[in-house]
């Protein structure tokens, strides 16, 4: 900030139109600087550019390719023709949407006890968010199969407690899909929810119960509404990253529960269908682009972009 | 009166209404963290189906992890790509993040833009795009290309960690060190890299753990006598569960946390 606003003074200092020679030589040498400074930027934007921008682009170029080789969209055709792209697209939704909804009815609980609890003993409950964040993915997705399986964990001691006498199929479909996925975005709901929460002004919830407010009406029109903008970044956040999320579907879901993330890779792994799986990429790109953008403008999340700022 | 009927906050709501919510988010807390510390006593059973508690206790799990050549290379492939992705990843966003802040250019911003653009572009897509332009440059199943690619993945997390402390950075430190004489590169190296060595080794840590962590670009671009233990961690969870991925879980959680608990250790650069 500082650096900032000495820059700011500098430039103050060096009127353009009619300047000494001097100024007008220290203004250029500062420009100059300024774009030389950038050059260190040049490594990263290489790499990026090669090992990204270039294949991505490239994804959209094959896209656009028939088998044959000549410019055509028959590849975008055939997902709108056959059905079982329809298909696909319509559990992407369904598991990212009921992912989302389960995250916000568990976490909204969580992210409000979490607010209300002293500043010491909230951040030792924060360890347990932030815990699954830490570990490896797969090391999560393995233990939910070990405990969903037909002979795991559930199932043994759901039966040996006579809870139910055929062991229930919670993995490698819908369910056990459901189950890794919102474990895995959980914390990306519960953490900006609970730094809303934490900003909300205590005092307003005493001047609505010191009105006569009851503590449902206080919640409903003075805390629900103020920690709106902290939700819907939360929920945004776990819908966007559902939508193209591969790992835990493709483990859990055991093939059953095909998503946009895993048709691409079974195009590319099985069938060798680069057109295909660009096309699906492509539209997978354009759709969570696109969502995000509407969202952002909706709702001013501004932050959601730079990685959560709100400045 | 007992503590249930006694006010919980400023609404007048008392505890014993509202029960619920902290069973619930207890609940929710036991959910987030018990599934991942099963397996660490899962790992240790003796039996060859999975059980808890288990019934008698056995390094087997761990026999067979060390006993595997395939394990141990796949180990050695991802220990390998996360150290060269750190030595490549954290100069670059040190870099890229200095450079940003210093330039204050509107173009900044577009470049910044750009760099951050690998976390939001779905990974599948970032997965097959380097697959095919890896196919074209004979990368596939190399550690130049593994390190190449994770470290485009860890670029952004360096330089948001970075560019972070350089903002409560003081830049007025370095304008006096080269009023005094020294070079631009020299006030960097002198003054500004020592104040900022712990977020830099953060970073390096992060860029790391990223990379170890990697798995959807991994599974296309790696393979043979280069597949990174994510990758065969993976395919084997596809296949069935085997208990050894319960030992090399054990593992894996073990070095991860013990990477994190360093980093958190490490002492913040004091804002001036």
């Amino acid at each position: 900030m500082t650096s900032a606003s000495a820059g700011v003074a500098v430039d103050a200092m060096l009127p353009s139109a009619g300047a000494p020679p001097n100024a007008r030589a220290l203004r250029s040498a500062d420009a100059w600087e300024r774009r030389r400074l950038l050059g260190l930027v040049s490594p990263a934007v290489v790499l990026v550019t090669i090992i990204m921008v270039v294949p991505v682009a490239w994804l959209f170029y094959l896209s656009t390719q028939s088998d044959a080789g000549s410019f055509s969209l028959e590849h975008y055709r055939r997902m709108w023709e056959q059905p079982s792209y329809a298909r696909t697209f319509v559990t992407t939704f369904q598991v990212s949407a009921l992912t989302t909804a389960i995250c916000v009815l568990l976490g909204y609980p969580l992210a409000y006890f979490l607010s209300e609890l002293p500043k010491r003993t909230a951040n030792l409950c924060m360890i347990a968010v932030m815990l699954p964040l830490w570990t490896s993915m797969l090391v999560r997705t393995y233990a939910w199969l070990v405990l969903l399986q037909r002979r795991g964990l559930i199932n043994s001691w759901g039966m040996s407690l006579g809870w139910w006498d055929e062991p229930l199929a919670l993995v490698h479909n819908l369910t056990g899909t459901l189950v890794g996925t919102v474990h895995v975005m959980l914390p990306f709901l519960v953490m900006p929810l609970y730094a809303a929460m934490c900003a909300i002004d205590r005092d307003l919830l005493k001047a609505a119960a010191n009105l006569g407010a009851t503590p449902a009406q206080t919640f409903r029109r003075v805390f629900f509404p103020l920690s709106l903008p902290g939700l819907s970044t939360g929920a945004l956040i776990v819908f966007i990253l559902c939508l193209g999320f591969y790992i835990t579907p493709a483990v859990l879901g055991g093939g059953k529960v095909i998503m946009v993330s895993t048709r691409i890779a079974s195009d590319i792994e099985l069938f060798f269908n680069w057109g295909a799986a660009s096309a699906l990429g492509v539209v997978l790109l354009v759709l969570t682009t696109l969502i995000l953008f509407v969202a952002s403008k909706l709702l001013r999340l501004e932050g959601v972009l730079r990685g959560g700022g709100t400045r | 009166m007992s503590w249930l009927q006694r006010p919980a906050t400023a609404t007048q709501i008392t505890h014993a209404a509202r029960l619920w919510l902290y069973a619930l988010a207890v609940a929710v807390m036991v959910f987030l963290v018990v599934p991942t510390l099963l397996v660490i006593p899962m790992s240790f059973s003796g039996a060859q189906y999975l059980e808890f508690p288990p019934k008698q206790w056995s390094l087997r799990w761990y026999e067979s992890y060390f006993a595997s050549a395939a394990w141990m290379q796949a180990t050695a492939t991802s220990l390998k790509a996360g150290v060269l992705t750190a030595l490549l990843a954290t100069p670059l966003g040190v870099l890229a993040a200095y450079g940003l802040q210093a330039s204050r250019t509107r173009f900044a911003n577009a470049l910044t833009m750009l760099l951050l653009t690998p976390i939001v572009i779905p990974v599948i897509l970032i997965g097959i795009g380097v697959f095919y332009a890896y196919v074209k440059l004979h990368l596939v199943n190399t550690l130049l290309g593994l390190v190449l690619a994770h470290s485009m993945l860890a670029l952004p997390v360096v330089m948001m960690v970075v560019s972070s402390a350089l903002k409560t950075f003081d830049m007025n430190q370095e304008r006096v060190a080269r009023s005094l004489g020294a070079s631009r590169f020299q006030a960097f190296m002198l003054v500004t890299l020592p104040q900022i060595r712990f977020t830099v080794a953060t970073g390096a840590v992060l860029a790391f753990l990223t990379s170890f962590d990697e798995i959807v670009v991994s599974l296309f671009i790696s393979g043979g006598d280069h597949s990174t233990l994510t990758r065969n961690m993976f395919n084997a969870l596809r296949d069935q569960v085997d208990p050894t991925i319960a030992a090399i879980s054990t593992l894996i959680v073990a070095v991860t946390s013990l990477l994190l608990v360093i980093t958190q250790a490490l002492p913040r650069a004091k804002p001036h």
